[in-house]
């Protein structure tokens, strides 16, 4: 079999230490601290008051907007705050904080297991939405939206991604091995609430155990596929899977959907069908506690969990620690401390040594072209980040800054060690800042 | 738990261990058999020749830095890979300073003039050897024979005399080993291949650059040569081909960062190698024809721009 991929990319260490560790449950915590905003879209607005008793699985915050997700309180217990609180983003963000009563007694309104059978495409999506069910590859777009396309966009199929692209994150591929049976029965859903016969799971070949899980348990079920792609970073970045399954490019400044795309993540498909399954929303996920920790491994962890009480479950650094990055090492957020709680969106966080961490010294750009030939957006980075220093739109515009997908290949490969995602960034702000100067 | 010091800065958090000073000692590295060939071939004042072009580039190199308050920056490279390269494209029966005098050259006027590594438009080794060859034509034609070094004519000057008679050109076999006269560094292709290919198993060059000079100088020698005297694989061996399209035309500042560009770029070496060695007045194009590349390159860049992903036609 020919192997599917796109052109341009990296071979960092996948530093996989995990990948072969069971999913074990995560200490739950004292405190949860629950953000208002987990998701892309419109904040929720909190349902309690301080002083409330609240119960497992309770709605606590909620929107009106259309793009948007509720938030569930994690555990039982007594709210025990609600304000801003440092994000993992760096900024302040709302919260509601509750001190867990250990009990777990559940909400009444968590009405036990669903039957697909007798659910209509938009039971899926009413269901999907009030469990609050986000992106959980990273990105937290709502996925009810998701599962709404316009009328007009003919949704052909479903990928699944279960590419898993950044170095040390195993959470998605113990999901696929561990979860087959709950992650297959969120892709029905899917596939009922968008009226598509196909779904493919991508998944690079290199990852071990799950392409042998899935073909046991994808023998019987008519129209899912798995797709193996090739062991290279960004695979997992939606428009080069698209791109690798497909043969689609998503046209620049569109949408999956504009090639009769949707993509998921098989996290978002796991959380559906324990949706289903449980009828519990969304109050805990699957996440990977990497890096230079005593005990690494993959975890439940409720959602509003603190990166604190993480690292006090995994038994502490090894060494001192240099960053703490939540998410992957290559699109991942630098903390500047550990008392912050992760959300539905998180796949976890990875502690790298001072050694890894340290960017090197940068020297001046020798025009060597491994930016270029990394771009997966096929841009030129290196003249980009020239123009970007300069604040030149008309470059910036030129050669395209919009289209950059901020995968940070670029920089990874640069000799020269020039922090070329930070300036595709500040190139973006320059444009959309004289965008919205234009429109005025 | 207070007191850690966390480095935060924008993604990746990891980079490739890949360094500017890792590159350029590579190069250096993949030129070591060329330039043992060269000390093999014509003995110990080719290795002073390159002693000194070097000691002369690092030299110039730290003493401008300081000069002008900058970061001195011998450290990684660069300047030894000039030095080298200078070195290596001298002849070796030319004064010793010559090498002193072309590397002073190449980093002062050539590379900080404008404004240190990465900022010169022209290659620093190439562009001393140009204003080497205008300034001092006699020495810079002192060819000798290997080993014994009694003075000669490279293949090219004989081919480009027209001698008639092939019994007077070495054999392809000599020149493929470079057991001929010419420069210290450029008689052995055999050498200079194992480098470039070295240095492209590395990934460290793009094969598209030599790939596109060689063949196009292949192909048009073969169409516009003769039989035997002017023969593509006679342009290939012969000169400075090799060294040039590998270690000259590769040059990361000077040449097209783009794929597309890339091809572009190593078809114009080769054209106008093969232009002004068949209908120049020179016997030898490649320094010049690299020189003149290095100038329009900003342009192929420019005009190579790859499609973006996503760049489709508005239905």
């Amino acid at each position: 079999m020919r192997l599917k991929t796109f052109r341009g990319g990296i071979h960092p260490p996948k530093n996989k230490f995990t990948a072969l560790d069971a999913i074990r449950p995560m200490t739950v915590p004292q405190l949860v601290v629950i953000p208002l905003q987990q998701h892309v879209g419109a904040p929720c607005q909190p349902l309690v008051k301080v002083g409330d008793l609240v119960k497992m699985g309770q709605k606590i915050g909620e929107a009106k907007a259309f793009v948007s997700a509720p938030v569930h309180a994690s555990v039982s217990g007594k709210v025990k705050a609600i304000g801003l609180v440092d994000g993992t983003l760096g900024k302040k963000i709302m919260a509601i904080t509750i001190e867990n009563d250990y009990q777990d007694t559940p909400d009444e309104s968590i009405s036990g297991q669903k039957n697909l059978d007798n659910m209509t495409p938009d039971d899926i999506r009413n269901m999907v939405r009030e469990a609050g069910i986000v992106g959980l590859g990273g990105a937290g777009f709502p996925t009810s939206v998701k599962l709404s396309p316009p009328a007009d966009k003919k949704i052909e199929m479903l990928i699944m991604n279960g590419v898993e692209c950044e170095p040390y994150l195993t959470c998605d591929q113990r999901v696929i091995i561990e979860e087959t049976d709950t992650m297959i029965l969120g892709i029905r859903a899917m596939m009922k609430a968008l009226g598509v016969n196909h779904a493919y799971i991508g998944i690079k070949i290199t990852m071990e155990g799950a392409i042998e899980a899935l073909h046991e348990k994808i023998l019987n079920e008519k129209g899912i596929d798995v797709v193996p792609l090739v062991p290279k970073y960004p695979q997992g970045e939606e428009r080069q899977l698209i791109y690798a399954v497909t043969g689609r490019e998503v046209p620049s400044g569109g949408l999956p959907h504009d090639v009769g795309v949707v993509v998921a993540n098989v996290a978002t498909a796991w959380a559906i069908g324990r949706t289903l399954q449980t009828g519990m929303p969304l109050i805990e996920r699957i996440m990977t506690v990497g890096g230079a920790v005593q005990n690494p491994g993959n975890f439940t962890v409720r959602v509003g969990t603190k990166i604190e009480d993480m690292m006090m479950a995994v038994g502490g650094y090894s060494g001192t620690p240099g960053s703490i990055i939540v998410g992957g090492p290559l699109t991942g957020f630098a903390q500047f401390h550990t008392n912050i709680p992760l959300t539905k969106q998180n796949n976890g966080f990875v502690v790298l040594t001072k050694e890894q961490a340290e960017p090197g010294e940068m020297t001046d750009c020798i025009h060597c072209g491994l930016c270029v030939q990394a771009c997966p957006c096929r841009l030129v980075p290196h003249q980009l980040s020239k123009y970007a220093k300069n604040g030149d739109t008309a470059g910036l515009e030129q050669f395209n800054i919009l289209d950059c997908r901020e995968c940070s290949s670029c920089a990874y490969v640069c000799p020269a060690k020039i922090p070329l995602l930070h300036y595709m960034r500040v190139g973006k702000n320059y444009v959309m800042a004289k965008r919205a100067e234009q429109k005025k | 738990m207070d007191e850690m010091k966390l480095i935060v800065q924008a993604p990746p958090h990891i980079r490739s261990p890949l360094t500017t000073k890792k590159i350029m000692f590579t190069v250096v590295l993949a030129l070591i058999p060329a330039a043992s060939a060269g000390v093999v071939f014509f003995g110990m004042r080719a290795l002073l020749h390159m002693v000194l072009s070097i000691a002369a580039a690092v030299l110039t190199e730290f003493v401008l830095q300081r000069l002008l308050r900058k970061k001195v920056t011998i450290a990684d490279g660069s300047a030894v890979l000039t030095g080298l390269l200078l070195g290596m494209n001298l002849p070796v029966a030319a004064p010793l300073w010559i090498g002193v005098v072309g590397s002073i050259f190449a980093i002062s006027i050539v590379k900080q003039a404008f404004g240190g590594l990465g900022q010169n438009f022209m290659n620093p080794a190439l562009a001393a050897r140009a204003m080497l060859m205008a300034a001092w034509p006699n020495q810079m034609v002192q060819w000798v024979t290997p080993l014994d070094a009694i003075a000669t004519a490279t293949p090219l000057a004989i081919a480009k005399a027209g001698i008639p008679d092939t019994a007077t050109l070495p054999l392809l076999w000599d020149m493929f080993i470079g057991f001929i006269g010419g420069s210290i560094g450029e008689t052995s292709a055999l050498a200079l291949l194992v480098g470039g290919i070295y240095l492209i198993y590395k990934e460290l060059i793009d094969y598209r650059i030599p790939l596109a000079y060689l063949g196009t100088v292949f192909i048009l020698a073969s169409i516009f040569g003769a039989d035997g005297l002017n023969s593509g694989l006679f342009h290939l061996l012969a000169g400075g081909v090799m060294i040039g399209a590998i270690f000259m035309a590769t040059d990361y500042v000077t040449s097209p960062s783009t794929a597309t560009g890339r091809w572009i770029y190593g078809i114009g070496c080769g054209l106008i190698t093969i232009m002004i060695r068949f209908w120049g007045s020179y016997p030898e194009g490649v320094s010049f024809s690299i020189l003149l590349m290095n100038i329009v390159a900003p342009l192929i860049e420019r005009f190579t721009i790859p499609r973006k992903f996503g760049e489709v036609k508005k239905k």
